[in-house]
């Protein structure tokens, strides 16, 4: 993985290497700010109830308490798509959900007082399953949604934004199939993504009306636009970020934890921090959507898709402010693995009485395949067809295109993912191991293996604004504005190698300022996989721009041109005489030199990653055991190639490869509350447990980036779930359709009983 | 699907010799050794303080994380003693005259060199988010302390109380074998 680079595609340390190995990565929650109160939430036991009656006298006696804070006193801060969701309202729509906020010297006192404050309730009848929701007389969560149905669309995302994938005639496709399978298939466990460090803000009013808030995202500029929009666009809004122990998308909406630390801390007139407890992480905060299909597929014997028809039913849990930006790009998505002429799915987003679902990697796109897959494979068996094939054959290929999530058709102008996916293929072994539908690859004794496969890709890669700053000062050090957050990708040390790169100087002597909104330029910020496309060209652009002035002011000094400059390891030369050469200092040490990139969005183009996995079942157990794992995808060029293994190996967690395997969050469907919310009876995987990996990653050049780079980081999750569940069905002979595959659920499967 | 819990052994050992009416406790954190009293009032060791809470909050040493706050996650390991222990299921009233090891107190106090493991974290790039990298390091460097050339199923073991969900295990794994290969066996 060595390109004709000086830094890109070397092995490199992380810049915040040392800091995190040291223990000095400093965390929201290592933050204390002088004369800091802490913030506590009381939330709701029941799961649809009106509040008749708060009294919070005996919170604001007990001492230490600085401020309660109920509906009756919070300003009509509100978020949601649309914005129908209040900060905190008179009725409370989940278990869990937000009643009071109390400030206090101590998170001891905070939370003692909690338990001060007298709630009466008016509980009315609740509902926690989408079709029921759907039905005539189900309890209704808002009047603004009747029936429960969200209003569809995403003003951001344009007028035309995709709500549904409707083309051709889907008639006329069933006609022409060879064969037509339809069923309902579900993936409604909600996993968690489940970052380590827990959400939470530190707010601070600067004045009336100027918040500064401290926080913990992934995309930290995009907090203070969310929160001027939340905030009735009436408070200028300052965001700060840093090290963020984790998101896998979920950070980026985290309007609500951040409102209550500005509420409290405008209550009391000092800084507030709140950060939520690990039980109020996996039961408040933000799950996967729920995903339920009832369709049809049309096929014919060579693996043509002739039609796709159905409902895709969206469970969003109490609110959404995301999921219909899923649905967009799930449908975008979809069409981007599967070509089909006719189409006609159409979703519906649906609010229940549980805790909210949000971003989560594979982002409305995973969720869509790991309920389409099952369908598709059914037709698949019949017509005796091979996934690994079906799957290479419809994929998008340069040329053809997808209505992406502005409703809009774009033609793909990519590399050709064909040959990943036969390496991919090659080292798994696919051709050896796959002997049939419904077939298990080997037997020994009760073990049975099976083996399956996935695909997923994304057209994020080139979503979204960005913009950055690149300054050179005449040290010949540079400094990097892009207001990016440390989440895990490894990309503020990507970008750091992007600039060194095209200013050839060391990596030591780049920079980065801090992610605060006050002092870069707007940045949507890492999310899905744009970071090495989107973000990384404005960086590369602002470098290249400041570049540019650096030669223009010192072209005089060479009676050159500024074309015929270059620059290396601090010194301008003129390019044909390289022994004359001039220190950047020369630029004058009252002078620094600002260059401005900026990326525009473009659709044309989207990742792929396609996973194959090979299980053990144990059919008198029913356990289920990842063996193998080996993603094949092709990144254009390597950046960091350590950072992007680890990206790679990112499938099994943060609800990916598992959420087939053993990840769910259990809500009682009787009372609404969710029964595991501790880090004991969620499941995860642990360091003994590690089935082998092999990422298998081929390079050709996208010639629209500087460096021919794709991002993939996010799409890792993906394509696995509904492998597994392949693999499983083949490895016991039945299908399996159901999330996750317990032991209680293979059992079942081969009539063994124990069933619930 | 779920590690080992480690928690203090012999907790409170000296701690409750000195019966309920203890004032204060000895406690030495990274070589330095703190006089902390106990009580109820702000500054002071609440008997319900844990651990983790005095390193992060009374004595500002931040580089410990909490997560679960349950002991389920081994994100606030530390060592005492030597040993790992989970510092949210310890209570500090039960650390009277214990060595607490932090993250922080791994490198080199004189030069600031950091400790091999450390190093060997940094060049095999063993972290995404790094959240949970302190609790991991010191669980490695409880284990190398008992077992200096470990296998990688002892590793595995070792560390599988430490959840971390960017799955940084395949180059947490290669670090701390590097740093305990035997001297002059490189990876």
């Amino acid at each position: 993985m060595t390109g004709p680079y000086r830094f890109i595609g070397k092995a490199t340390p992380r810049q915040d290497g040392t800091d995190i190995v040291r223990g000095a990565a400093r965390y929201l929650n290592d933050i204390k700010v002088p004369d800091m109160l802490y913030g506590k939430v009381l939330r709701s036991p029941h799961p649809h109830a009106r509040i008749v009656r708060i009294d919070k006298s005996r919170a604001e006696a007990l001492p230490g308490v600085a401020a309660v804070v109920t509906w009756e006193d919070a300003p009509d801060w509100k978020g949601g798509t649309p914005r129908y969701t209040r900060v905190l309202d008179k009725k409370v729509r989940f278990v869990g959900d937000a009643v009071a906020l109390v400030a206090a010297t101590t998170e001891q006192i905070a939370e003692e007082a909690t338990h001060l404050i007298d709630v009466e309730y008016k509980i009315l009848p609740a509902v926690f399953d989408a079709e029921e929701a759907l039905m005539p007389g189900a309890p209704q969560l808002y009047e603004e949604f009747p029936g429960n149905v969200v209003t569809p669309g995403v003003p951001f995302f344009g007028p035309k934004s995709l709500k549904e994938v409707v083309m051709g005639d889907v008639e006329k496709g069933f006609r022409e199939a060879d064969v037509v399978t339809e069923g309902t298939f579900g993936y409604e466990n909600l996993p968690n993504p489940l970052p380590p460090e827990p959400p939470g803000a530190i707010a601070l009013w600067e004045a009336p009306n100027k918040l500064t808030l401290w926080v913990s995202n992934q995309a930290s500029y995009m907090d203070s636009v969310t929160l001027y929009h939340a905030m009735n666009r009436k408070v200028e809004v300052r965001t700060i970020g840093g090290p963020c122990g984790g998101s896998f998308g979920s950070k980026f909406m985290s309007w609500q934890v951040q409102c209550y630390a500005a509420l409290l801390a405008k209550a009391t007139g000092r800084p507030v921090k709140l950060v939520f407890t690990k039980e109020e992480h996996l039961a408040a905060f933000v799950l996967r959507p729920s995903s339920r299909m009832k369709a049809r597929v049309g096929m014919k014997k060579d693996g043509t898709v002739t039609a796709v028809a159905g409902s895709w039913l969206i469970d969003t849990g109490f609110y959404s402010q995301t999921t219909q930006s899923q649905v967009a790009v799930g449908c975008g998505e979809v069409q981007i693995m599967v070509r089909c002429p006719n189409w006609d799915l159409r979703p519906v987003i649906v609010c229940t009485n549980r805790n909210a679902s949000g971003i989560v990697r594979g982002f409305g796109g995973q969720e869509l395949k790991c309920i389409l897959i099952p369908l598709l494979s059914l037709a698949m068996e019949k017509l005796d067809i091979d996934p690994f094939q079906f799957l290479k054959k419809n994929f998008v290929k340069p040329g053809q295109g997808y209505f992406w999530r502005d409703g809009i058709w774009y033609e793909y102008r990519g590399v050709d993912y064909g040959p990943a996916m036969d390496r991919g293929a090659e080292a798994f072994g696919w051709k050896e191991k796959w002997k049939g539908w419904l077939k298990p690859s080997s037997t020994a004794g009760a073990k049975r293996r099976g083996v399956g496969v996935g695909v997923h890709g994304n057209a994020d890669i080139g979503e979204d604004a960005s913009e950055a700053y690149v300054r050179l000062h005449p040290d010949g050090k540079a400094r990097l504005f892009s207001c990016v957050t440390e989440h895990g990708t490894g990309q503020r040390s990507n970008f750091v190698k992007m600039v060194a790169e095209v200013l050839q100087i060391p990596l030591e002597n780049v920079s980065v300022a801090p992610s605060d909104s006050l002092i870069n330029p707007y940045e949507f910020g890492p999310a899905g996989s744009r970071g090495t496309y989107a973000i990384g060209s404005a960086v590369i652009r602002a470098a290249d721009d400041a570049r540019k002035k650096l030669f223009e002011l010192l072209a005089p000094r060479f009676d050159a041109d500024a074309g015929d400059l270059e620059t290396v390891d601090g010194f301008v030369f003129h390019k044909r005489r390289p022994d004359k050469k001039v220190p950047w200092k020369a630029m004058g040490v009252d002078r620094t030199v600002t260059g401005y990139g900026r990326f525009e969005p473009d659709y044309t183009l989207t990742n792929c990653m396609m996973t194959f996995v090979e299980v053990e079942v144990d059919t008198e157990s029913g356990q289920t055991t990842l063996v193998r794992v080996v993603n094949a995808t092709d990144v254009g060029c390597v950046i960091d190639p350590k950072g992007l293994q680890g990206q790679l190996n990112g499938c099994l967690g943060s609800a990916g490869i598992d959420s087939a395997l053993f990840e769910e969050t259990i809500l009682d469907r009787q009372t609404g509350h969710i029964v595991n919310a501790n880090m004991i009876d969620y499941k995860w995987r642990t360091f003994p447990e590690l089935p082998e990996i092999e990422n298998v990653v081929l390079e050709t050049p996208f010639p629209s980036h500087r460096f021919g780079a794709v991002g993939v980081g996010e799409i890792a999750t993906s394509p696995g779930p509904s492998a597994v569940l392949m693999a499983v069905s083949n490895a016991v002979g039945t299908w399996l359709h159901e999330y996750p595959v317990t032991p209680e659920r293979v059992l079942k499967a081969l009539g063994k009983g124990g069933a619930r | 699907m779920k590690g080992k819990k480690k928690m203090a052994t012999n907790r409170g050992r000296q701690g409750r010799s000195k019966g309920p009416a203890m004032e204060s406790i000895g406690l030495t954190v990274n070589g330095r050794t703190y006089r902390l009293e106990v009580g109820s009032a702000p500054g002071k060791v609440d008997p319900a303080h844990t651990l983790a809470y005095t390193l992060r909050e009374s004595l500002g040493l931040t580089g410990t994380k909490v997560s679960c706050d349950n002991g389920a996650c081994g994100c606030c390991t530390v060592l005492m003693d030597g040993k790992a222990v989970l510092s949210c299921m310890t209570l500090t009233v039960e650390c009277d005259g214990r060595e607490v090891t932090t993250i922080e107190g791994l490198a080199d106090k004189e030069t600031g060199a950091l400790d091999p493991l450390q190093k060997a974290f940094i060049d095999a790039s063993a972290f995404q988010c790094g959240f949970c990298t302190p609790g991991i390091i010191m669980s490695a460097k409880g284990l190398l302390n008992e077992n200096p050339h470990p296998d990688e199923e002892d590793v595995k073991e070792a560390l599988s109380g430490n959840f971390c969900r960017c799955i940084s295990h395949y180059q947490v794994i290669e670090a701390v074998m590097a740093a305990g290969a035997p001297e002059g066996v490189t990876k």
